[in-house]
């Protein structure tokens, strides 16, 4: 454990991607960057590369599921199977299962579900490579595509993790730090709202690392929720751009 | 009926009525390809990969390689596998579950054209490092993100590309031959040459290559057939429920040669190294 602990920072302090304690890792992200899905977004987020599509709102088979006073949300985060250093078998594994049921739950909190009877809206994810932090990514990169499906939402899901290593709270593990560090504490929330919709954590914490962790986490989510906006702006941005070009030529 | 197969009905007969005039929905010509654009190396994780944009059709393929047991009838190859995933991130219509009879054919045509075009030294002691006990395993998974039509050549390309970027870890056996150190340091895959897919789709009396969306959903019959780079034919597969004649076979096939050879050039283009994407950077 002691080698663990000192050897995910190096001596001036800095993390081993020469990241601060508390600096995210360069984050793009892309909206409808797919022609069928109804919304889509790629996020690269680290080395994450993250493809989301959402298709709905739309009727909803088998019919036995569908709610008669609102919509219902399906979500399957899946990982490619060489996202990973062993390949992944093309099956679902238990942790796909648990992480779609909490994305899905995450989503189910800024959706106007109401608006939708007996219909479904169907979010896709998949992880094309894989770099620690997955599902907080995911769940950004849902929102912008949700966003971008044109689907009305009380707001964006945000999410970033934090953890503990070498002693330290640090923000944004890399996927090193996640398995080797003494822990992961994923978080994501409508950061508007200030409602946290996903909290998770393994590995040691005292009260006030948790403490800590949260305030550092909700602080980067802030950041993140920023390029969010951007993206899903720079559609409607781009567009603008292009009548105003017609209204030129037409002087 | 669902609305979607109304819309169906509606776009057969609109391309039905194109086709009779010789023409195609999004202007090409009857022996016309769409665009293709392959970026390499665009996957940190995995061994080999590659994006493909084949008109409006998104795909990516990964290598990943691990060391195995041979398989016992052939224990001195190493073994290599394609898989397909038809995400239903690609379309509304392709649905999440597990892999249907129209994916396992996409992964095995692509497996086949590979396999068959004998482009991979199995024998070669880079790919079967200890005869009958430890061999690599290379997996070949291909995605498909958007499907905009000719998944078949698509994947195909993918596959073929990915193998071409794919750098496998050196070996050092130990002298008792039982086991073996994996070294930091990787070497290309070993590869005599590359394949192409080309698919031709049938509907009332016309045939045409590379289907779109449109084409693809209308067609009554497709073929088929892989290429190699020494015009050798590797693989064929005709689809669908409607029929060809002999000359009509014979007079694709006789196109082969023609419609390969770019899409082989686009191969080895993205396989030299060391220029290829370093970064595992792309863009849609």
């Amino acid at each position: 454990m002691t080698k663990e602990k000192t050897s995910l920072l190096m001596d001036d302090g800095r993390r081993l991607d020469g990241r601060e304690l508390h600096e995210l890792r360069p984050i793009t992200m892309q909206s409808s960057v797919l022609d069928r899905a109804d919304g889509s977004c790629y996020l690269t987020w680290g080395n994450n590369k993250i493809i989301c599509a959402v298709y709905g709102p739309r009727e909803l088979h088998p019919k036995h599921l569908a709610k008669p006073d609102r919509a219902i949300v399906r979500v399957e985060y899946r990982l490619a199977t060489f996202s990973v250093n062993e390949r992944k078998s093309p099956a679902p594994r238990r942790r796909e299962y648990e992480l779609s049921k909490l994305i899905k739950e995450s989503l189910d909190a800024v959706l106007f579900l109401e608006k939708f009877p007996n219909g479904t809206i169907d979010v896709y994810i998949t992880v094309l490579d894989a770099d620690g932090g997955t599902r907080c990514a995911a769940l950004t990169a849902a929102s912008i595509a949700l966003a971008d499906a044109g689907i009305p939402m009380k707001g964006f899901i945000t999410g970033c993790a934090v953890g503990k290593v070498a002693d330290k709270m640090v923000v944004d593990l890399s996927d090193v730090e996640d398995k080797d560090g003494q822990g992961d504490m994923p978080v994501a929330m409508n950061f508007n709202t200030g409602e946290i919709t996903l909290l998770q954590c393994d590995g040691e914490f005292t009260i006030e690392e948790v403490k800590e962790g949260l305030s550092l986490a909700i602080r980067a989510i802030g950041d993140v929720y920023k390029l969010q906006r951007e993206a899903v702006l720079a559609k409607y941005t781009q567009i603008e751009g292009t009548t105003n070009d017609v209204g030129d030529e037409e002087e | 009926m669902r609305s979607e197969e109304i819309v169906g009905v509606l776009e057969k007969q609109y391309i039905t009525k194109l086709l009779e005039k010789g023409k195609r929905a999004d202007g090409r010509k009857f022996l016309e390809g769409r665009p293709v654009q392959i970026i390499p190396n665009v996957i940190k994780k995995a061994e080999g990969s590659a994006m493909v944009k084949w008109g409006e059709t998104v795909i990516l393929a990964g290598v990943k390689a691990q060391l195995g047991s041979p398989f016992p009838d052939t224990p001195n190859d190493g073994v290599i596998t394609v898989n397909a995933e038809i995400s239903p991130i690609s379309s509304p219509t392709n649905e999440s579950g597990p892999p249907g009879p129209r994916t396992v054919e996409l992964a095995r045509v692509v497996d086949r054209g590979i396999r068959e075009s004998k482009i991979m030294p199995m024998k070669d002691p880079k790919l079967c490092v200890i005869p009958g006990k430890k061999v690599w395993i290379i997996f070949i998974d291909v995605y498909i993100l958007d499907d905009g039509g000719n998944l078949i050549d698509a994947a195909a390309l993918g596959a073929m590309a990915a193998l071409a970027n794919t750098r496998l870890r050196k070996v050092v056996i130990n002298e008792d031959l039982e086991e073996v150190t994996l070294l930091e340091e990787t070497e290309p895959l070993p590869r005599n040459g590359s394949v192409a897919s080309l698919t031709f789709a049938k509907i009332n009396d016309s045939i045409f290559y590379d289907p779109n969306l449109l084409e693809d959903r209308g067609k009554e019959a497709r073929f088929s057939f892989a290429m190699t780079d020494k015009g050798i034919i590797c693989s064929m597969q005709k689809g669908e429920s409607g029929v060809f004649t002999e000359e009509e076979f014979t007079t694709i096939l006789d196109q082969g040669a023609t419609l390969v050879a770019p899409l082989l050039e686009k191969i080895e283009e993205c396989s030299q190294f060391p220029e290829m994407n370093e970064m595992y950077q792309f863009d849609f």
